[in-house]
């Protein structure tokens, strides 16, 4: 090899090397400038204040009543269960999809037959797990439309899908997963945080 | 495994080009990349002055990108407009970082515009055959005053409200219907939420999509007749047996690689300014818009941005409100017969008359001082200096016919010089 | 090239250049990176401002964060009526009782370092003097006439001011005498006036320090991007006779 295109060769590999770590820098540099566009789509401080977890008063929430909450645009259904529904919930001999709550979104506390912090209490969000509807509350033993075997639940008038006092999804109804529990506390006896669960606020 | 490893290059080199092939059945992609930039033939002296074009294109592009970012956030309406700048600084993330490159790009681009044009008029860049490039860039420049303008009501800060005020009302000079035109214009009787609301449309989608087009044909006609140069000579009448300008380099990679250069330093000063003086001492970002508009309280000292301050500057100097806006648009339209005015035929600054030197010197000295004074608050003494330079601007151009009609050049080399 | 970089430095030194020039006020010299003067001038802006003046764009949640107070110390020390901490800082007052009140709705605080200058509200909440005819007692050398009361005249009891009187009947402000006396000396109101300044600045752009440091990063990389594609255009440019 001559000494001139030795040279010549050496001044293309210069040049091989030089364009590839421009392109990279380049590359790096339009990643890096990429980052504020890309997280400027994040929910704002704003959006995030009003996202805020929300107090709800419980005290006069009676035995078998149930109240609806609006947390970051959603409905949460809370249900103080009576003695007689906690009973048919332990009694439950139903088909369920996910009877452990082993495939659905709740906190590790509420992986439990009342898929809750306190067993009366129910927080549930109302949003069906098959398409965003929300359910409706149909706490009556054997209706005439769901049938004999009903003992109280929450029905999604949508589609038909059935969710238990627990918010468990029955078997061969649409909905996938039973109804999501929000993250929650206890400010005190009477007042639940919905939004942040204990410690973490 | 190095015979591998070439078998996959070979292969991918292969699928490249079918893929290649496949695309130019269809669509001109490897004609316009040659026409553009790998065979498009530029001259090979150019100086740090025709890097301007290209950092205009940077500007507009970096200014449409975070402008859509910040129309996500942003409310056109005078209720929530203040509100929603200081929300897209304070509450969405990164958003300070955003404004910030889009109120100073505002001030970078008239900055690369006006150093862009002062370099046509350096080496004769509107002379014939390139005096459409010219006019075409003239009309993104006027498009691009109207984009400042709209856009700087957005804030809806008070310098906002009274800029807007104040030019708006400058159509209110024309006699008889001017009244009709401002209230036509605003489409109320003050600057109001409805004035906000078009404006808004303006600037973010009629005049942008003007420009983007204006400025993709301003580069057609340019590559047609080709990129002059600091000798103000066709390369195009030298050249190699293939047909290529001697003089000449490919736009890329030699052109490509020393406009990466020029960007990097325009960056870095940008940068500058944006990480360290965002309001630049109050010229990119002004102290009174920094307060909500106030239809009953005018801030203290009320001038335009710095850009728009040369052509204000003459509007103050005369005493009369028509002709101050006859004097002002015609300050503005006087550039468009550059073309026309020009009757020396040498085109660059390097083998012209003194007389031309002394004439261009005292133009760029009359732009800056006019620019100056129009920031300044209106007294006797700056009065009578922007008369002074207003005069010196206007002989420029009124009076070229003339001191270039036997202009006493010098000779002009056939091929390129260092 | 050296030409491209020298026009852009001298527009950069103007500009700075001429933001430096402004003297009318005196200058407070604050530091928003002292974040213990911050964490008074919070205190002393809820305690002494917020009642009328709001800072309607800025978080306490945003405030605590920034300034390193924790949760519990932000409610005990900043937030007196009930706010949750990612409110912001508003108050009660009806711009129509403001108005009523004092004439005039008492500005937002949010951007008035901004808009004003930090040197003018230095100089405004030190220039306060007994003035007995006016509703309030007192006047402003900054701003004559204004409808604001001396919030601060604990600390720094009232100072008469001396006039001078011009050939054509002008007056002119020459200078303050002690007046009734106040809690800290000169120069320690000065500080509380300072910090105050300071936390006004703050929140004027929060953001101003982290900018500030992200702007030495990026320009840094710049840099290091430059000399590579410097080289590389040296190298391609080799080419070239």
């Amino acid at each position: 090899m001559s000494s001139e295109s030795r040279s010549k060769d050496s001044g293309l590999s210069r040049r091989h090397f030089l364009t590839g770590a421009t392109a990279a820098t380049a590359a790096v540099g339009a990643a890096a400038a990429a980052i504020p566009f890309v997280a400027s789509f994040k929910p704002s401080a704003r959006a995030q204040a009003l996202g805020a977890p929300v107090e709800v008063d419980i005290s006069s929430l009676e035995p078998g009543s149930l109240i609806k909450v609006e947390w970051r645009g959603r409905a949460i259904y809370v249900l103080n269960r009576s003695m007689t529904m906690i009973e048919r919930l332990m009694g439950a001999d139903y088909d369920l999809r996910d009877p452990d709550s082993a495939d659905s979104e709740q906190p590790g506390f509420a992986v439990n037959l009342y898929r809750s912090l306190r067993p009366e209490l129910l927080v549930v969000e109302g949003v069906c797990t098959h398409l965003g509807c929300a359910p409706v509350e149909r706490f009556e033993v054997a209706p005439a439309d769901l049938g004999p075997d009903w003992t109280g639940g929450f029905f999604c008038p949508c589609h038909g899908s059935m969710f238990d006092l627990s918010g468990r999804v029955f078997a061969g109804v649409p909905a996938p997963k039973n109804l999501p529990v929000p993250p929650y506390s206890f400010v005190n006896e009477n007042t639940l945080l919905i939004g942040a669960e204990a410690g973490s606020a | 495994m190095a015979t591998r490893q070439s078998e996959v290059v070979e292969r991918v080199g292969r699928n490249f080009n079918a893929l290649t092939d496949w695309i130019d059945a269809r669509f001109p992609m490897t004609k316009l990349i040659k026409e553009h930039a790998t065979e498009y033939y530029a001259s090979k002296n150019f100086n740090v002055w025709y890097g301007f074009g290209v950092l205009a294109t940077v500007v507009l592009v970096m200014q449409i990108v975070t402008g859509i970012f910040l129309t996500m956030n942003y409310k056109p309406a005078s209720a929530d407009a203040f509100a929603s700048v200081e929300y897209i600084m304070r509450d969405v993330e990164w958003g300070w970082l955003i404004r910030y490159l889009h109120s100073t790009g505002a001030s970078a681009f008239f900055i690369v515009v006006y150093l862009h044009m002062f370099r046509g008029l350096l080496y004769g860049s509107y002379k014939k055959p390139r005096e459409l490039v010219w006019l075409i860039g003239m009309v993104i420049y006027l498009c691009l005053m109207g984009e400042a303008f709209f856009g700087y009501l957005l804030p809806w800060g008070n310098m906002s409200y009274w800029g807007a005020q104040v030019i708006v009302s400058l159509f209110g000079a024309v006699p008889v219907i001017g009244e009709g035109i401002a209230e036509w214009l605003r489409g109320d009787f003050y600057i109001s939420d409805i004035t906000l609301n078009r404006f808004f449309a303006f600037h973010v989608i009629a005049v942008p999509l003007m420009l983007v087009l204006l400025v993709a044909v301003h580069i057609m006609a340019l590559h047609e007749v080709g990129s002059n140069n600091p000798d103000g000579i066709e390369i195009k009448e030298h050249k190699d047996a293939n047909g290529k300008p001697i003089d000449g380099v490919a736009f890329h990679p030699y052109h490509t690689s020393k406009d990466l250069v020029i960007i990097l330093v325009f960056f870095i000063i940008f940068a500058a300014v944006v990480f360290f003086a965002p309001e630049m001492g109050g010229y990119f970002l002004e102290h009174a818009n920094f307060e909500p508009a106030n239809s009953l309280v005018t801030p203290e000292h009320i001038a335009p941005v710095w850009y728009f301050t040369p052509f204000y500057s003459i509007l103050k100097a005369v005493p009369d409100k028509l002709l101050g806006v006859v004097l002002m648009g015609s300050s503005v339209m006087l550039p468009v017969f550059l073309p026309w005015l020009d009757r020396c035929r040498v085109k660059s600054i390097r083998y012209r008359s003194g007389v031309y030197k002394f004439a261009l010197f005292a133009f760029a000295v009359s732009f800056i001082v006019l620019g100056y004074i129009g920031l300044q608050p209106p007294t006797p003494e700056y009065t009578l200096m922007a008369r002074l330079f207003a005069s010196v601007y206007f002989a420029f151009f009124l009076l070229m016919p003339f001191y270039t009609a036997n202009e006493k050049t010098k000779p002009v080399p056939t091929r390129v010089t260092k | 090239m050296k030409q491209f970089v020298s026009i852009l430095a001298v527009l950069l030194i103007a500009g700075t250049a001429y933001a430096a020039t402004e003297g009318e006020y005196d200058l407070p010299h604050n530091d928003v990176g002292d974040t213990d003067s911050l964490q008074r001038g919070a205190r002393y802006f809820v305690n002494y401002c917020l009642g009328c003046h709001s800072a309607e764009y800025v978080r306490y949640s945003r405030v605590a964060e920034d300034l390193g107070i924790p949760e519990d110390q932000l409610v005990e020390n900043l937030m007196f009526t009930g706010e949750q901490p990612f409110d912001t800082m508003t108050n009660s007052m009806q711009p129509e009782d403001a108005d009523r009140w004092f004439g005039v709705v008492p500005p937002d605080m949010s951007l008035l370092a901004r808009s004003r200058g930090t040197d003018y509200i230095y100089s405004f909440l030190r220039g306060f003097y007994a003035s007995p005819d006016r509703p309030t007692g007192v006047d402003n050398t900054v701003l004559p006439g204004t409808a604001m009361p001396h919030v601060l005249w604990e600390l720094q009891g009232v100072p008469n001011a001396i006039f001078t009187t011009d050939a054509a009947g002008n007056e002119h402000f020459e200078q303050f005498e002690r007046g009734v006396p106040g809690q800290l000396s000169a120069e320690e109101f000065d500080g509380v006036v300072r910090d105050i300044v300071n936390f006004l600045d703050y929140i004027s752009e929060p953001m101003q320090l982290e900018r500030q440091a992200l702007g030495i990063r990026v320009i840094a990389f710049l840099l290091v991007f430059l000399v590579l594609a410097y080289l590389l255009k040296k190298e391609i440019w080799k080419d070239v006779k």
